[in-house]
C-alpha cells in the first residue's frame, strides 16, 4: 500500500479537491452546531467511552450471551476467522436458501471481506442499494469515506455514469439523478431473495442487530427479502438497549450532526407468526478478522470505535487527499491504526506517517480514542520491528553517531548552518537543498543566521 | 476448533479468564444487563408535546392534530386531497375499522405493494425528544406500510408521546416483554446527501411523513 504517490495523484485532481473543500465544510460545520445544542455533549462522550470500553472488557460474555438471545429468537449466528472465512459463509447461506438475487445495505465489513465478489462468482446477482455505493458498483471503485462512501465525485461525474449504464437521457439535478436511482432500484428491492446489511450495534441483551440510516434501504433491505444476513464485526456487541440510546446521540452527531438519523431499525429474530413482512430466515455473521489480536494489544482502544467518520471529516491530510490515498477500506485516521492492524503492519508503512499528530481527530472522536497516540506506538513498532527504510535508518545511526560526540557535533553543525546561510544569500531563503527536496519542492526553507544555538548561548552566557 | 471456540478462547486469554470465565465477571455484566441502567441524557428544559411537534418538524414531518380517533379518516382526506395525492391508501389492519369509506378513502390491509402511493401506520409510541416514532412489527402492524409509499401519514395519540428512546424501551419491555422482528424508529422522511452532500428527501422510502396527533 503506498500512500505516497496515491496521495501526490489526488493533490494534483481537481474535481477531487473541490469536493473536498465542500466536504470539510460541510461536516465540521454540521458537527459543531450539533454539539453546541447539547450543552452536556462532554458528559455524553464520556458516557460513550464507559459503555465501550464496558463492552469491550467483557467482550467473551457479551457475544455468548447475543448469541443465546439471537438463536432464542430463531436467528443462526455464524462466527468468522477471517474475511474468506466470512465470504464463505455468505455464499453458503446463498447456496442453502437457493438466492439468486440479493439487495445490499452499506456495510463496512462487506468490504472488508469482499462479500460481493464471492456471491457473483457462484452467479448470485448482487445489488448495491445505499445511492452512495450503487453509484461506485456501477462505476467499479471503492467508497472514499465511511459514512460518505463517494464524497469523492462530483454530479456531473455521476450525470455521465447513469446516462451511460442506464441508457436513459442525462440529468443534471440532485433530485432527478435521485429519483432515477430510486426507479431504478425499486423493482430489485420487490424482487430479491435476499437482503445482506451491516450493524452499526448488536445487543446482548436482546439478540439484537440494528442499522443506523438515512435513506430507507436498509429498512428495505431488512423487511421485504426472505433471507436476511446482517454481517458485523465481534466488537460492535454493547450490553443492553440504553446503551444503544446513549450511543446513538454521540453517532449521529459526531457523523452528520443530526439529532437521530431518519431510521434506527433494530431487528430481533426472524419474522412472527402472522406476520405480513420480514425475513423468515435471519443470519447473523460476527467477524473476528483480526481484532481480537486488536484486543490484546496496546492499541485495543481503536476497537471503541463507533465509524461515526468525525476524525476523518477532521483531519487535515484527509481533507487534502481524501480516502483512496489510503488504500483500504478504512480511510482518515482510524483507518491508519485498523489498517495495519488488520492487514499487517508491513503492508501499511506509510499509513501511522500520514498524520501530523495535531490530535484534531482526538478531539472530536466520540468514544475519546487517543488516535495520535495509537499512531505514534504503531511508529514506535516500525522502528522496533526493522520496517523503516534503510536510508532513514542509517540517518538516525549517524546521527546518534555524531550527538554523542559533543566536539565532532559542534564541529558538523559549525560548519552546515554557516554553508547553510551562505547559500540562503540575501533573501535568506533556501529553494532547492540537495536530499531535501520533498521540503524544498513546495516551499522556501529559511536559512540559518550563521551561528549555532550553542554558539549563540555561549556568546550569551559570557554577557551576563 | 471451532471458529466460535477460538475466537472467545482469544479473547479470553487476553482477559486473562482461562477456559471457565470467572463467576464473578459473569454475574456482574449479567446484573449489568438486568438492571439496564441508564446513562446521563442531553440536559435541557421542555415539555413534551411541543418539543415532539419542534423537533419532528426539525426533521421534516409536518405535524396536524384531530380530536379523537374517528376524526382520522376526515384529516387524512383532507390532506391528501391538498397534495393532489389519490384517496387510496394501504393501511395497518389495526386501523382498518375506522370510517374509512365515509371519508372517500380507499383502504387495503395486506403487505404494501411498490403501486401502493400512500401507507396509513399507528405508532407503538412517539418520542419528543428527537420528533421520532416508534413503529413495531407485528400481524396488525406491518413494517412495510411505513417505508414502501411515498407518502407516509402516522396517527399518534398524544398519550403515547414519551421523553427519550430510553423511555421507549421500558413501554416495550413493560407492554410486550421483549422487541418483535421489526422496532423501527422513524425520524422525518427519508434523505441522501451522497450526491455533493446536497440534502435530498425522498431517498429510497417516503417523500413526506405527515402526523395526526389525537388529542383524545
Ligand atoms: S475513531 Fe472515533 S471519530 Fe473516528 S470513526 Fe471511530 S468513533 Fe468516529
Amino acid at each position: 500500500m503506498y500512500f505516497k504517490p496515491r496521495a501526490s495523484e489526488k493533490l494534483a485532481n481537481p474535481t477531487l479537491q473541490r469536493a473536498l473543500a465542500n466536504f470539510k465544510e460541510r461536516f465540521v460545520g454540521a458537527r459543531t452546531e450539533a454539539v453546541a445544542q447539547v450543552p452536556n455533549f462532554e458528559e455524553l462522550r464520556e458516557a460513550a467511552k464507559a459503555i465501550r470500553n464496558r463492552a469491550l472488557a467483557n467482550l467473551d460474555l457479551l457475544l455468548e450471551e447475543f448469541e443465546r438471545n439471537a438463536t432464542a429468537r430463531g436467528a443462526r449466528v455464524h462466527w468468522a476467522e477471517d474475511a474468506e472465512a466470512a465470504a464463505r459463509i455468505i455464499c453458503e447461506i446463498a447456496r442453502t436458501h437457493g438466492v439468486k438475487k440479493v439487495v445490499k445495505s452499506k456495510s463496512m465489513v462487506s468490504e472488508e471481506c469482499n462479500v460481493n465478489d464471492a456471491l457473483e462468482a457462484q452467479g448470485v446477482q448482487v445489488v448495491e442499494t445505499d445511492l452512495g455505493e450503487y453509484i461506485l458498483q456501477l462505476a467499479k471503485e471503492p467508497p472514499s469515506h465511511i459514512i460518505a462512501p463517494v464524497v469523492h465525485k462530483s454530479r456531473d461525474e455521476i450525470s455521465d455514469l447513469f446516462a451511460e449504464k442506464h441508457g436513459t437521457p442525462r440529468k443534471t439535478e440532485i433530485a432527478a439523478l435521485c429519483r432515477e436511482a430510486r426507479d431504478v432500484l425499486r423493482p430489485h428491492f420487490l424482487s430479491a431473495d435476499m437482503g445482506i446489511s451491516g450493524a452499526n450495534f448488536i445487543v446482548a441483551e436482546t439478540g439484537t442487530t440494528l442499522i443506523v440510516t438515512n435513506e430507507g434501504n436498509g429498512r428495505m433491505v431488512t423487511t421485504l427479502p426472505r433471507v436476511h444476513v446482517a454481517i458485523t464485526g465481534i466488537e460492535k456487541v454493547v450490553p443492553t438497549l440504553e446503551d444503544v440510546a446513549l450511543l446513538l446521540r454521540v453517532l449521529t452527531r459526531s457523523a452528520t450532526g443530526q439529532p437521530i438519523s431518519n431510521y434506527v431499525s433494530f431487528t430481533t429474530g426472524v419474522k412472527g407468526a402472522g406476520d405480513l413482512d420480514g425475513a423468515e430466515h435471519f443470519h447473523i455473521v460476527l467477524v473476528d478478522g483480526g481484532r481480537s489480536k486488536l484486543l490484546g494489544s496496546d492499541l485495543w482502544e481503536a476497537l471503541r470505535c463507533i465509524r461515526c467518520g468525525a476524525c476523518m471529516n477532521h483531519c487535515p491530510v484527509y481533507q487534502t487527499v481524501g480516502g483512496h490515498a489510503y488504500g483500504w477500506v478504512y480511510p482518515g485516521p482510524i483507518g491508519s491504526i485498523v489498517t495495519p492492524a488488520y492487514v499487517g503492519i508491513e503492508n501499511a508503512l506509510d499509513l501511522p506517517n500520514a498524520s501530523t499528530l495535531c490530535n484534531q481527530c482526538g478531539v472530536v472522536c466520540p468514544v475519546k480514542i487517543p488516535l495520535p497516540d495509537l499512531q505514534r506506538k504503531l511508529r514506535e513498532q516500525q522502528v522496533d520491528r526493522g520496517l523503516r527504510p534503510w536510508t532513514e535508518r542509517a540517518a538516525l545511526r549517524l546521527w546518534a553517531w555524531v550527538a554523542q560526540r559533543p566536539g565532532l557535533y559542534a564541529l558538523g553543525t559549525g560548519i552546515a548552518v554557516r554553508m547553510l546561510s551562505a547559500m540562503g544569500g540575501k533573501e535568506r531563503l533556501l529553494h532547492s537543498l540537495p536530499g531535501a527536496s520533498g521540503w524544498t519542492g513546495g516551499r522556501d526553507l529559511p536559512a540559518p543566521a550563521g551561528r549555532t544555538f550553542r554558539e549563540l548561548y555561549r556568546k550569551r552566557a559570557v554577557r551576563q | 476448533m471451532s471458529a466460535r471456540d477460538s475466537i472467545l478462547n482469544r479473547i479470553r486469554a487476553v482477559k486473562a479468564r482461562g477456559e471457565a470465565p470467572a463467576a464473578a465477571a459473569r454475574n456482574e455484566i449479567g446484573e449489568y444487563i438486568r438492571t439496564h441502567p441508564e446513562s446521563p441524557r442531553p440536559t435541557g428544559d421542555w415539555e413534551l408535546v411541543p418539543q415532539f411537534r419542534r423537533m419532528a418538524a426539525a426533521m421534516s414531518s409536518t405535524v396536524d392534530d384531530v380530536a379523537a380517533l374517528g376524526d382520522v379518516p376526515g384529516a387524512v382526506a383532507m390532506y391528501l386531497k391538498g397534495q393532489s395525492l389519490p384517496l387510496e391508501a394501504v393501511c395497518w389492519p389495526q386501523l382498518a375499522n375506522l370510517d374509512w369509506a365515509a371519508a372517500g378513502i380507499r383502504i387495503h390491509t395486506g403487505r404494501a405493494q411498490g403501486a401502493d402511493m400512500v401507507g396509513v401506520t399507528g405508532a407503538f409510541c412517539a418520542i419528543a425528544e428527537t420528533g421520532t416514532l416508534l413503529a413495531l412489527s407485528g400481524e396488525d402492524t406491518p413494517a412495510s406500510a411505513s417505508l414502501v409509499p411515498e407518502t407516509h401519514i402516522a396517527v399518534v395519540p398524544v398519550s403515547r408521546i414519551v421523553r427519550g428512546m430510553e423511555d421507549a424501551f421500558a413501554l416495550v419491555r413493560a407492554e410486550r416483554g421483549q422487541p418483535p422482528r421489526a422496532m423501527n424508529f422513524i425520524s422525518g422522511p427519508s434523505r441522501t446527501g451522497d450526491i455533493e452532500l446536497n440534502i435530498t428527501l425522498g431517498a429510497h422510502g417516503p417523500f413526506r411523513v405527515h402526523i395526526l396527533l389525537v388529542q383524545g
